[in-house]
């Protein structure tokens, strides 16, 4: 029973993360833009969130808007960095990123801001659906993994509709294309500029939205929390790939993103049960993407 | 309908990769002209095309297309007179997208695209009977990825996409010099239908001077930079390959000896 409970906990985390790895996803296989920003606009939706429901005691749930709208600025900056100013991809992200982290301490007023919710007018977004059932339930800590799991499916839902809806609009096409061959795009009457600052916008929108409600979860937001965001997305991403058949439509990759989330919060739980450290965690996130990227070229050698 | 006039254009300017790329290039251009360029290597004959496309700001010149001046205009507002196929077979499409889908996005050249449906049933119906016509059996793989496609059908889907939406001008940029000869007379052929039936202006970079001969009708020759030589009607209908190779040497001091035109 612990065990499954376990494997609950990891499910409920890998749907709220997931949605940063859809945001990843847009930016970095959809778009071709190797975004950095995502690990300053996580944090930065985690804060927002946290002080809108802490300071000015908002709705948790009008809070994740706050996150989303919050994100989606960032990946703006971004945007504008480096199609206005011409600054390189990757810089351009790392600058938002870097800045974000003073913003974000900015936004705090401190390092870290609990959400203490046995004050009174202070929900988190899992609260407030556990505080309205009987005490005999609500009181049980599987209670908060179950409900956790289910407002994380119910979001990565709507997330997974709207973007398909999105991609296959006109500007969605013309975005996904952009990502596919800019040159071609242009000459077919599309301003790739904006479509890339789009792109960035929406990505980071999701990536904030995640940080939002994984500190809803975890009734804490730090500024530190963002640190290494964009490895575990692109983790989730390849992990995803590995189960993922050739030929799917786009909701069916979206989907298996999440499913690489989660199944990559499993792996971390697994081995953190182990005796991993979980400050080893990064370094294992990271030599997991670096073997998934790596498959295609030693496959390749082999042949050779 | 489209005039150049006194176009500059130099990359690099004030290092030693400078690059005098065009010295006052000017051309009136009629409609319905079907023109081939033809010229050595880095004799602008590309870098005209990109500039009527806006790929680079010129230096100083104007370019007026019907009336309006388009040469400060970016390269996505352009686009929506210009039909272009690339030289590169991989350029004019997007690869991980279908075959429907490109032509999709090529229908909405020069249209605000909105947050309607990126693709309607009619127009598949319009895009099914329109490959059917390139008689390559691309018809009855529409949903497939364009990544798929040889370099022929990926030039020929090309040509149709910039033909799709009609465009005041065609512009073809050595679009059959990466295919093989078959494929090459196949795709030039191609070219030919769609712009004696769409009754279409055009402009051809070409490095073979037997098509820069037999197509169009109107032959244009540039030399470092500059446009050197410029025929039409049955001037032009009775032009050797010969005589260009002799207008060459005139220009150039005989030092034209391109191999590869030669084998042209």
């Amino acid at each position: 029973m612990n065990i499954l409970m376990a494997i609950f906990g990891a499910v409920s985390q890998g749907l709220l993360w997931g949605i940063m790895a859809l945001g990843v996803y847009i930016t970095f296989k959809i778009l071709d833009f190797a975004d950095m920003t995502c690990d300053g606009s996580f944090a930065l939706g985690g804060c927002v969130s946290a002080v809108f429901v802490v300071s000015f005691h908002w709705n948790p749930y009008l809070s994740l808007i706050a996150a989303l709208v919050a994100g989606g600025i960032a990946g703006g900056v971004t945007g504008l960095l480096h199609t206005k100013l011409k600054i390189p991809a990757i810089l351009s992200g790392i600058l938002t990123m870097i800045s974000l982290y003073s913003i974000n301490l900015r936004i705090m007023g401190q390092a870290n801001t609990p959400i203490n919710t046995r004050m009174e007018g202070i929900d988190t977004i899992v609260t407030m659906i556990t505080d309205r059932l009987p005490d005999e339930i609500s009181k049980s800590s599987n209670t908060n993994t179950f409900v956790t799991m289910i407002i994380g499916a119910v979001f990565v839902i709507i997330c997974i509709a709207v973007l398909y809806w999105f991609f296959g609009t006109e500007k969605g096409s013309a975005l996904r294309a952009t990502g596919n061959n800019e040159a071609m795009v242009r000459a077919l009457g599309v301003n790739t500029n904006r479509m890339k600052v789009l792109g960035l916008v929406i990505g980071n929108a999701l990536v904030g939205l995640s940080g939002g409600l994984v500190v809803q979860s975890q009734k804490v937001a730090d500024v530190g929390m963002g640190q290494g965001t964009i490895v575990i997305g692109l983790a989730s991403i390849v992990i995803g790939e590995v189960f993922l058949g050739r030929k799917l439509n786009f909701a069916a990759k979206l989907g298996f993103t999440i499913l690489g989330s989660v199944i990559y919060r499993i792996i971390v739980a697994v081995v953190l049960q182990l005796g991993l450290e979980s400050s080893d965690l990064k370094m294992l996130t990271a030599i997991i993407v670096a073997l998934a990227l790596s498959v295609p070229v030693l496959s390749k050698k082999h042949v050779d | 309908m489209l005039n150049i006039t006194e176009v500059y254009k130099t990359f690099n300017t004030g290092t030693i990769n400078e690059k005098k790329a065009l010295r006052g290039v000017s051309l009136h251009v009629h409609p319905q002209d079907f023109i081939t360029i033809i010229g050595g290597n880095g004799a602008g004959k590309s870098t005209v095309l990109n500039m009527i496309a806006g790929v680079y700001a010129i230096d100083s010149g104007s370019i007026v297309l019907d009336g309006k001046d388009i040469s400060r205009q970016p390269e996505y507002k352009r686009a929506e007179f210009l039909g272009r196929v690339f030289q590169d077979p991989m350029m004019g499409t997007a690869a991980d997208m279908e075959i429907q889908e490109n032509l999709a996005l090529a229908f909405r050249r020069g249209k605000k695209r909105g947050l309607s449906w990126g693709i309607t049933k009619e127009e598949k119906e319009l895009y099914y009977d329109a490959l059917k016509k390139l008689d390559l059996g691309l018809e009855e793989r529409m949903t497939s990825k364009v990544g798929l496609l040889s370099g022929g059908q990926r030039q020929a889907l090309t040509l149709l996409m910039a033909s799709l939406k009609k465009p005041k001008v065609l512009l073809l940029d050595e679009h059959t010099a990466a295919l093989d000869p078959k494929t090459a007379k196949k795709v030039l052929d191609l070219t030919e239908n769609i712009i004696t039936e769409h009754q279409l202006t055009a402009l051809m970079v070409t490095h073979n001077m037997k098509d820069a001969i037999r197509l169009g009708n109107r032959l244009i020759m540039m030399h470092e930079g500059k446009i050197i030589y410029d025929v039409s009607g049955e001037e032009k209908q009775n032009l050797q390959v010969s005589d260009l190779l002799q207008k060459f040497e005139e220009v150039s001091g005989g030092e034209f000896a391109n191999d590869r035109m030669i084998l042209a």
